[in-house]
């Protein structure tokens, strides 16, 4: 029997796996996968939850995560095409300075 | 029983696909196997009754996101020696630690049993269009129309950002 509780652990473990992501890794599109893996275990808990409260407000909480998330991700790849042609590179470490 | 077998084979898709994103060397691998996540996650919340947030899941992440990331990764054309240059922190050790801790806690609390409102009788909250539409343009109708800003915003600055690589090619 499947209860909301295996769904929690689902979706912390795999948050976890994207701040694991995060620390880790220092290429910065690998920091932006990561950020949607850490999303998207926010959207299981809140459809999960939606599932247990019989409640259709949690769905809609993940229709607004993932605009949240389209948003950020193209700042985010626009970020990185900008870092990749000025700075020559991708870490995340090297762009340091907030202008020059 | 069908379900339980079907949700651990798709959790461990989905655990799988996700180490692997972070994991792999390739950006290309990574993002292809965060597609592989995105569709368990899509069948997961079938399971849950969110047939429109499933629909949407693929749609929006499978062919938007992924697909902008695929276009990033092509325009920016990464050598082998520039990705290797990158590396990864030099105290991965630590944030790998710290990442388990933190799972282990996650997995420790969330696991412990909830008030009893989720029983297989229980039928899941109807997820379909009709429903969605109406919560989403009567109790969250501000938040709906604040999404519209924020994608505004998002346009602007990703224009601001072009317009000035231009200018300073």
């Amino acid at each position: 029997m499947i209860t909301l509780q295996h769904y929690l652990v689902l979706s912390g473990l795999l948050f976890a796996i994207g701040l694991a992501g995060i620390l880790t890794r220092r290429n910065i599109l690998f920091l932006l996968l990561s950020i949607e893996l850490m999303f998207n275990a926010a959207n299981l808990l809140f459809v999960a939850y939606a599932r247990m409260w019989q409640d259709v407000g949690g769905q809609v909480m993940v229709l607004f995560i993932i605009t949240v998330a389209a948003a950020e991700v193209t700042v985010g790849l626009a970020i990185a095409i900008l870092m990749s042609r000025q700075l020559r590179s991708l870490n995340a470490d090297e762009a340091h300075a907030l202008k020059w | 029983m069908a379900e339980t077998i079907a949700f651990y084979l798709i959790a461990a898709v989905a655990l799988g696909a996700a180490l692997t994103v972070i994991m792999s060397r390739q950006p290309v691998y990574s993002v292809l196997c965060l597609l592989v996540t995105m569709f368990a996650l899509a069948i997961l919340f079938m399971m849950l009754g969110a047939y429109v947030v499933a629909a949407l899941q693929i749609l929006l992440y499978a062919g938007a996101v992924l697909v902008l990331f695929l276009f990033v990764l092509m325009l920016l054309n990464l050598s082998p020696e520039q990705l290797r240059r990158v590396g990864s922190f030099r105290w991965r050790w630590l944030g790998m630690l710290m990442a388990g801790l933190l799972g282990g806690q996650f997995a420790r609390l969330l696991s412990r049993p909830a008030p009893a409102l989720w029983t297989s009788g229980n039928p899941p909250p109807s997820g379909t269009v009709a429903e969605l539409g109406r919560a989403l343009f009567t109790t969250y109708l501000l938040p709906f129309e604040l999404t519209s800003f924020l994608m505004l915003a998002a346009i602007i600055g990703a224009v601001t950002l072009a317009r000035g690589l231009r200018k300073s090619d």
